[in-house]
């Protein structure tokens, strides 16, 4: 290393990697339900692609998961919740969809309609 | 993908619950559940909460999984890690108070709730051998703007203004160390950090070490590049190899990175550290004897002046700092001295870590800001003494150190104040004692230690901690008069007036101190004879009350020696005190309460 500059870059770079321990203060936290009926719905493909986009975009939002979530049938479902604690479903994703739900809910504050528990 | 980060505390305490084993087995499982990709498993430094220990904390998900075993780490991973669902009987949880409900957000919890972590910021976060996790959490910005943006003399100023004191124990302010050495002129000079804990009951500077290495290595630097030297030692005992070994790993990659060697950062400062070991001798704590130990020489003291930062290893000006303190110190010139300043009290600025142990459930390490008081610290974070006994004294600075009783329980913890309370700071041990803590015990064990510990040098520490522990121990055998109390007063005084160095003239200390907090106590072992807190066991008397005897013959069959006698169904039993050796098993025995322990 050979200046305060190349330090710099270092850290940046280093953050990427543990920004998964940084809860806390993130704008959104997104909820994979990897119940059993998820994951045979195709859960973890979609878990994947959410964690994979807001990691390789930078955005400050925390990707988790937790157990089943109620609707068998319209899974897999992801719940995105904002600063505020307001809840969005998406049902019967897919890992094309994750990706047009980041690009739109989460780098742009667009709740993607067409994919919500409502619109069922 | 790393979507999960798993956080296990690979510590001194939870490695001896067996931690490495879970981190293996936990590898084991992860593969077979096919989540290699996803889950990342991180050995990290102690959490603090080392009664709770194994700890596993897991990300993003911000639970902590307290006591784990091995065999908890198929359903940990089956039921977590892949559908979700946290194992709830393994999460670390505290009791709401007023609804009696389970807390399991970790910031709520009463122990963490009330901490305030800059020594420790980064211990059971980072990976302690990964330099690259240091340096996401601003590792080496704090160097970094000392040697582009500040000049030597800005660097001391700004320690100076913080108010940081040395927290081994004397609480001598660092800045102003720093300058001494400054001010001396020499070609060269050295840096040297204190890493030999000695205290029993004292381990925050093994945690520092352990989980956080670089900070310590950092701030080495800075102080290199303050007062002019080019090198640095770390003086560390043998006996804490995990934190040799971290140290070393991270002194490698420090090289590799160019962030310690020649030239840091493009610059024209050099500074290259090296480890030295001590053999565990609680006089190298000393600065004196520790630079002797460094040189090669037996670990002695020597009288000063002169100062080490006038005169020190290998005859050049030298600063010694504990290791704790150093942790602070790349913190402070990151973010500014106003920030450190604006933690703490008027006299002693910042945080201070704990090592609680003893007489208290949780068991651990805390830091806390300066101006906490005791009470916060034992009940609401230590959670007082377990099984409802009650507290009785907490013993705080070691065997340099005093006991403070319930009447200040509420006074607010800073350098000055415990020692105007009779007591000192020292590195930070925290011993807690109940109701069935022996005071005279308790100083009897300082002052054996002491006398283990004494180098031998001078005549007062060498001969007179052994003539005390001698009195001490009469007494403890029932064996003393009112004139041995003032014999061991008297001659505690003579040892700390003439001792030679810090260790002998602190050494009377916790006789001192229980002898004017318990005297009470000292007069029942020399003039009743009797301990009031049945520990000393010469002074105890087993007796078995002949109307609550149902003679069953249980405690003679327990016994021992043979010392109890009867005849079952007839008549009562009886205890022979001649040859009864007070282990007290035919007291757990007996299941009517017949036995009496006097």
């Amino acid at each position: 290393m050979k200046s305060l500059a190349d330090l710099q870059k270092l850290r940046a770079e280093a953050q990427k990697r543990v920004n998964v321990r940084n809860v806390g203060n993130e704008d959104y936290r997104v909820v994979v339900g990897m119940g059993t009926c998820g994951i045979a719905a195709g859960a973890r493909p979609v878990l994947n692609a959410f964690h994979e986009e807001v990691s390789h975009e930078g955005l400050n939002a925390i990707v988790t998961q937790a157990g089943c979530m109620g609707m068998c049938t319209l899974e897999p479902m992801v719940e995105i919740y904002d600063k505020q604690g307001n809840k969005t479903t998406y049902i019967k994703m897919d890992a094309t969809k994750a990706h047009e739900v980041v690009e739109s809910h989460l780098k742009h504050g667009t709740v993607l309609d067409k994919y919500t528990v409502n619109q069922m | 993908m790393e979507r999960l980060h798993v956080l296990i505390c690979a510590g001194t305490g939870c490695t001896s619950s067996h931690s490495q084993e879970i981190a293996k087995q936990l590898k084991e499982e992860v593969r077979l559940a096919g989540l290699e990709e996803e889950v990342k498993i991180v050995k990290t430094g102690c959490f603090g909460l080392c009664q709770k220990g194994p700890i596993m904390a897991v990300y993003p998900d911000h639970i902590f999984y307290s006591h784990v075993t091995v065999d908890d780490v198929h359903e940990i991973v089956q039921e977590h890690f892949l559908k979700g669902r946290p194992v709830k009987r393994l999460e670390l949880t505290d009791i709401d108070e007023e609804t009696k409900e389970a807390i399991f957000n970790i910031d709520e919890i009463k122990f963490y709730a009330k901490q305030k972590r800059i020594a420790l910021r980064n211990c059971g976060v980072i990976n302690p051998e990964d330099i690259y996790e240091y340096i996401a959490k601003d590792g080496y910005q704090g160097l970094g703007k000392a040697l582009t943006e500040m000049t030597p003399q800005q660097v001391i100023d700004e320690i100076m203004k913080s108010g940081l004191r040395g927290r081994g124990g004397g609480g001598f302010p660092t800045g102003r160390k720093w300058q001494f050495a400054r001010n001396s002129v020499s070609d060269e000079k050295y840096v040297i950090c204190n890493a030999d804990e000695g205290d029993p009951g004292a381990f925050m500077d093994r945690s520092v070490l352990e989980g956080d290495p670089h900070a310590v290595l950092e701030a080495m630097a800075i102080a290199g590049y303050a007062i002019g030297a080019s090198h640095g030692y770390v003086y560390i005992r043998a006996e804490y190899p995990i934190a040799v070994e971290r140290l070393k790993v991270a002194i490698k990659a420090a090289k590799e990175l160019g962030l310690l060697g020649e030239h840091i950062l493009g610059t024209d400062f050099n500074f290259d550290i090296e480890i030295r070991l001590g053999a565990g001798a609680f006089v190298c704590g000393e600065e004196t004897a520790l630079i002797a130990s460094i040189e090669g020489k037996r670990g002695m003291p020597v009288p000063r002046p002169p100062f080490p930062a006038v005169k020190g290893v290998w005859g050049k000006p030298t600063i010694i700092n504990n290791v704790e303190t150093l942790a602070n110190v790349a913190q402070i010139i990151y973010k500014g001295a106003d920030w450190f300043a604006s933690i703490g009290t008027e006299g002693s600025k910042g945080t201070k870590v704990f090592a609680l142990g003893g007489k208290i459930k949780n068991t651990g390490l805390v830091e806390v800001p300066m101006g906490t008081t005791l009470r916060e610290v034992i009940y609401e974070i230590g959670g007082g003494c377990p099984n409802h006994k009650n507290f009785k004294a907490v013993q705080t600075g070691g065997p340099s150190g005093g006991c403070l009783t319930e009447e200040s329980l509420d006074e607010p913890i800073d350098f000055d104040n415990l020692v105007r309370l009779g007591s000192m700071m020292g590195s930070g041990g925290m011993i807690v004692l109940d109701e069935d803590s022996c005071m005279v015990d308790v100083a009897r064990f300082y002052m054996d230690f002491i006398v283990d510990e004494s180098c031998g040098k001078c005549a007062p520490c060498r001969v007179g901690t052994k003539r005390l522990l001698e009195l001490l121990t009469k007494i403890c055998n029932g064996e003393g008069t009112i004139e041995t109390l003032d014999e061991l007063e008297k001659l505690s005084y003579q040892i700390k007036e003439t001792a030679l160095c810090g260790l002998g003239q602190t050494a009377p200390n916790p006789v001192l101190s229980t002898l004017r907090l318990f005297r009470d106590e000292y007069l029942a072992h020399v003039v009743d004879k009797r301990c009031p807190a049945g520990v000393c066991k010469a002074l105890l008397r087993y007796t078995i009350d002949p109307n609550k005897c149902k003679k069953c013959s249980l405690c003679a069959k327990q016994c021992p020696v043979g010392a109890i006698s009867g005849t079952v169904g007839k008549t009562p039993f009886e205890i022979d005190p001649a040859k009864c050796i007070r282990c007290g098993a035919c007291m757990s025995t007996c299941r009517f309460g017949a036995i009496v322990r006097q």
